[in-house]
């Protein structure tokens, strides 16, 4: 009895210290489990361009010379200063003392001229070769010195060394970096449970002054009803891109939360194949352009999130400089120039939807909207394979919709800069494009927390400065 | 019994054989190009040639056929296109989670379901047998993913007592893996148990009538202790076939369920690759799938036989 | 079937609770859709997203979706398409299925165990996965739900009809048939499939049931009916992300799918159980 007694005491003195256990760790909260909509294929920046895997790994697990701001500034990382010649040809790198690699291995001049080297070579799998064009030769100057001469002068080429194409990796390292990415950031990689998540830790031998954070988990769920329940939950801590801006308003009302609406690139636009018959008329182009109305679209499909645009960006066409001028919404306008182009009956055609939430929901307000008018639509969604495959390479589509940068979604896939300028090719060979809106950038996260990136200025969820209240 | 064995194990090999030129064909007309995808758009049309060419797409039908078959034959099941890993790894990885959960689910719906139907059976046309019964029907009704979604809203949501989804892996401890396991297999389990109630509760009742019942009856056990004591037994049979038949009914559950709780299992990943064209983790996942499934069958049908003398000679209803 | 049996029949059934609930919930759901042909109260094809997610009021019995689509037209249209599916699936299990079960009951030997293994190959296959590579390959909508789900189909049909007529095969009025000398073909025709019409139907009502359920299913995961054609599944997936401020968008389209799907169950089970006898004790 007495042995029972003392037995109970003790779990009552476990339980009590487990109670004291629970609520330091609420004190001084040092994890973050943050959600990302896409899973990146690999984790090594420098062998791939699908921004989830800066995401994940920028500032965080890799470092460059430079590193960039949530403003776009550039700021001193393992260079801690540098010289620029006069001409503008050499640029002269002072490296920070006492780096190590997460494995150990120290970091020093001849990490640079690898890292720059290894990606600048023939054979190199970088996604962004272009940024490193410009350099003529990397030369080691002891340990701590770093000379780049440049072929020519280039503007941006600090910005440049900032992005996470052109971060450092060690020799001994480098072919691992994919699975087991090794580099001098504050976290060190844990592990990747493929399809679920990857799991960063603490560095304890950071140059750096060291996060509030010590862990974070990021989560990988695809599908938005899952990310909504998920962040309810508190399964998730934040959501940088959040992909269900239904939810917005109701986070708003959830003292919880914090709803923070930055700005993206993102350009949506309605593009028409213009090789293909009827849309090789101009009149048929400009009857979609006014049958369309792209707040509704904005109200429909994003709930309001998105801005809607008229402007080109690439303003050297005089025809595009402000379509919401030139191409009001006029159904009755729509319907003129469609039985002028032998259309009294209206048409069909077809209209080809990539997977995210913008172009799938958009896709069926803008069917309704061409009903309207008489131009039957027939959706047809598409993955983002069989999207690079049929309308993108092969051109075989009427209609589809895509954002002009969309990093978010493309990137498993494809190079993202490469899809800006497929974008761009695409629109180029149009006459007329729908324009749509330029996407919102909704971050949702718990009130608590505060440092995260409202805008993105480079694909990357920086923790650095993430801390909890 | 050889012979039955030999003759079911022929028709096992033709079934698989089968299985793996349908699965061959209908990813002979998916569109979309692996190298394609592999590259992205930015690729040269040289260098999509020679991935083909590494790739062995380029080689007529037939002849890739024939290769996959050979590989796999060896054991070897490929590389992933995405993930850049053998397909073995991912799928171990992956069943790590689905096989736990299928066999919760199973646990839980012979569990509930198997009392319930004896115990409906004990009261045939009573109360409580009406309302089992009545819920049994409407448990067969309910879409697995829209319970899903209930079970999310009350219990994650609402209570806050299980995650909304994701999976807390093996090595943080048993127990938060169990219980990120917990709901999923819940919503599985339903329409499962729903299933095997009814059919426990029919198989008790004919067994019932049968003679050796009534003359265990006649010798002096009361009702209740004939039904436990002899009738259960042999009405488990036909419940141990709807098993082995659920089995594939599971798997195709798992599929929506994973996708529901984003679970990185067996059946998203399959989702996932159809998505991605990722060719060969799909012809070989589901050829590992469909070989899963005929073997289960092919041991129920064993099973049965070894329960069922008459069956042995070939018969089968 | 003459006159006095159906009487029979009939009366048989309204006595009979599951068959009458059952009767009752698939005669209520089947008027919708067949009412949604001719007219829904508002079209489910325009749009008025300023007056989207309205909570269920007068003008809109059942409320709007985030499209500002009258919710009540939207189940009823979906009520059609997912039944018309469903029932096309059936019609090609059948068509297919019947035919396969009647010549391997009929021929016996290696027809037999041919059909009976494809049977077995086909169970084994989970439809959900076959559908999911069919409609990656040919592209989702309707008709490759229809493919899909009516594969899964054929093997229970043609194992439920070799099943019921073997017995059939070596009944006296079938030796009798043979020596009048009628051919295997009209023997099926005239003799062994009218004997088995009943089983026959009540197993298609189940699979009816079964159908709506894996057309739910396919368009949940936007595999089957495609948009501006509403379904019930694909409400139900699209309600998921709103369903904090607007439940009734998730509630409503999984309700209309257990009633549909208890009311076809209920009413099979009742048909058989008045159809056959035998069967009663099961129920």
């Amino acid at each position: 009895m007495i042995q029972l007694k003392s037995q109970l005491k003790k779990f009552g003195l476990i339980f009590v210290a487990m109670l004291i256990g629970a609520f330091q760790s609420q004190a001084a909260k040092t994890h973050l489990n943050m959600g990302m909509v896409l899973e990146p294929p690999h984790l090594d920046p420098t062998a791939g361009a699908a921004a989830a895997i800066d995401e994940v790994v920028y500032a965080n697990v890799f470092e460059g010379l430079t590193r960039i701001n949530r403003n776009g500034e550039v700021l001193p990382a393992l260079a801690k200063s540098w010289e620029i010649s006069e001409d503008g040809l050499k640029y002269t790198f002072h490296l920070q003392s006492g780096v190590k690699f997460h494995d150990g291995a120290s970091f020093d001049a001849y990490d640079v001229v690898f890292s720059l080297e290894r990606a600048m070579a023939e054979g190199s799998v970088n996604a962004q070769k272009a940024l490193f064009k410009p350099i003529a030769k990397v030369v080691a100057s002891g340990n701590q010195k770093v000379v780049i001469t440049l072929k020519n002068p280039t503007g941006h080429f600090l910005f440049n060394l900032g992005w996470g194409d052109a971060v450092m990796v060690d020799q001994g390292s480098s072919a691992t970096n994919k699975s087991k990415p090794v580099g001098t950031g504050p976290f060190v990689f844990k592990r990747w449970v493929s399809g679920d998540r990857v799991e960063l830790g603490p560095n304890p031998n950071y140059w750096g002054e060291k996060p509030a954070l010590k862990t974070a988990t990021f989560k990988f769920i695809p599908d938005a009803a899952a990310a909504v329940a998920a962040i309810m939950a508190g399964d998730v801590d934040a959501f940088a891109n959040f992909p269900a801006p239904e939810m917005a308003g109701q986070f708003k009302n959830d003292s919880r939360f914090s709803v923070v609406e930055g700005s993206t690139e993102g350009e949506t636009i309605l593009s028409t194949n213009n090789q293909k018959a009827p849309f090789n008329d101009l009149r048929v182009r400009r009857a979609i352009a006014h049958a369309l109305n792209a707040q509704e679209i904005v109200d429909g499909a994003m709930f309001g999130y998105g801005t809607p645009i008229g402007t080109h960006f690439a303003p050297h066409h005089p025809a595009y400089v402000d379509l919401k001028g030139l191409y009001p919404h006029d159904p009755e306008k729509a319907k003129a120039l469609l039985a002028e182009a032998g259309f009294p009956n209206g048409l069909k055609a077809t209209l080809k939807l990539p997977p995210p939430t913008y172009a799938r929901r958009g896709g069926e307000v803008i069917q309704a909207q061409m009903a309207k008018v008489g131009i039957e639509l027939e959706l047809i969604p598409v993955e983002w394979a069989q999207w690079l495959d049929q309308v993108f390479r092969n051109k075989d589509f009427d209609l589809t919709i895509v954002s002009h940068t969309e990093p978010m979604d493309i990137g498993i896939y494809t190079q993202r800069y490469a899809l800006m300028g497929a974008a761009q090719a695409v629109i180029a060979q149009d006459a007329v494009n729908g324009y749509l809106f330029q996407l919102a950038k909704l971050g949702i996260w718990n009130s608590n927390l505060s440092g995260l990136w409202e805008n993105s200025p480079v694909q990357a969820n920086d923790l650095t400065e993430v801390s909890w209240k | 019994m050889t012979f039955f064995m030999f003759r079911r194990l022929t028709a096992l090999m033709v079934t698989l054989l089968v299985a793996s030129l349908l699965i061959f064909l209908l990813l002979e007309i998916l569109p979309g190009d692996p190298a394609a995808v592999i590259l992205g758009v930015g690729a040269q049309e040289d260098t999509l040639r020679a991935l083909r060419a590494e790739l062995g797409l380029d080689l007529p039908a037939p002849v890739r056929y024939l290769n996959w078959l050979g590989e796999v034959l060896q054991g070897n099941l490929g590389r992933s296109y995405t993930y850049d890993t053998p397909v073995q790894e991912l799928l171990l990885n992956r069943v790590e989670l689905s096989l736990p959960l299928a066999l919760l689910a199973i646990l839980l719906s012979t569990g509930i379901a198997i009392p319930l139907g004896v115990f409906a059976a004990s009261r045939h046309r009573k109360v409580a047998d009406t309302s089992i019964m009545g819920f049994a029907q409407l448990g067969v009704a309910v879409p697995n993913f829209w319970f899903a979604i209930l079970l999310i809203l009350l219990f994650s949501v609402k209570l806050g007592w299980f995650s909304a989804g994701g999976f807390a892996g093996w090595d943080a401890g048993w127990f938060p893996a169990f219980k990120s396991l917990v709901l999923p297999a819940v919503a599985l389990a339903l329409p499962q148990a729903a299933i095997l109630a009814r059919v426990t509760r029919s198989s008790v009742l004919e067994t019932v009538q049968e003679d050796y019942i009534r003359t265990a009856r006649a010798k002096g056990l009361s009702r209740s202790q004939a039904l436990w004591r002899h009738a259960v037994r042999n009405a488990l049979i036909p419940v141990v076939t709807i098993l082995g038949l659920q089995l594939s009914f599971l798997l195709a559950g798992t599929i929506i369920i994973e996708n529901v709780f984003y679970l990185p299992g067996v059946g998203r990943l399959l989702f996932q690759a159809i998505a991605q064209r990722d060719l060969m983790v799909v012809k070989n996942l589901v050829l590992v799938l469909a070989a899963t499934v005929v073997l289960i069958n092919f041991l129920v049908d064993l099973l049965y036989a070894v329960l069922d003398p008459r069956l042995r000679l070939g018969f089968h209803g | 079937m003459d006159r006095k049996r159906f009487q029979e029949i009939w009366e048989d059934g309204l006595h009979h609770r599951s068959f009458v609930a059952g009767g009752i919930l698939t005669v209520l759901m089947l008027s919708l859709a067949i009412l949604s042909l001719i007219w829904t109260p508002y079209s489910v094809f325009t749009m008025n997203i300023a007056g989207k997610l309205q909570p269920p009021g007068e003008l809109h019995w059942l409320g709007t979706d985030h499209f500002g689509r009258d919710v009540l037209s939207m189940l009823m249209v979906g009520a059609w398409n997912s039944m018309a599916v469903s029932l096309a699936a059936i019609g090609l299990g059948a068509l297919i299925g019947i035919p396969l079960g009647l010549t391997a009951s009929a021929r016996k030997g290696w027809i037999d165990e041919a059909v009976m293994r494809f049977n077995d190959f086909a169970f084994a296959f989970p439809a959900l996965l076959t559908a999911v590579m069919l409609s990656a390959a040919l592209g989702p909508g309707s008709f490759n739900s229809i493919v899909a789900i009516g594969i899964f189909n054929i093997p229970v049909f043609a194992r439920l009809t070799r099943g019921s007529s073997l017995s059939l095969f070596q009944r006296d009025f079938i030796l009798a048939a043979r020596i009048a000398g009628k051919g295997t073909t009209r023997i099926c025709a005239e003799h062994i499939l009218p004997n088995i019409t009943s089983v026959l139907i009540v197993q298609a009502t189940i699979q009816f049931a079964l159908g709506i359920l894996a057309e739910a299913g396919l368009s949940y995961l936007g595999l089957g009916t495609q948009p501006p054609q509403p379904s019930w599944g694909k409400m139900l997936s699209e309600a998921q992300t709103m369903m904090f401020f607007a439940p009734n968008l998730a509630i409503l389209p999984g309700c209309a799918i257990v009633i549909s799907v208890l009311g076809l169950n209920l009413l099979g089970d009742g048909m058989r159980d008045i159809l056959d006898p035998k069967m009663r004790t099961r129920e």
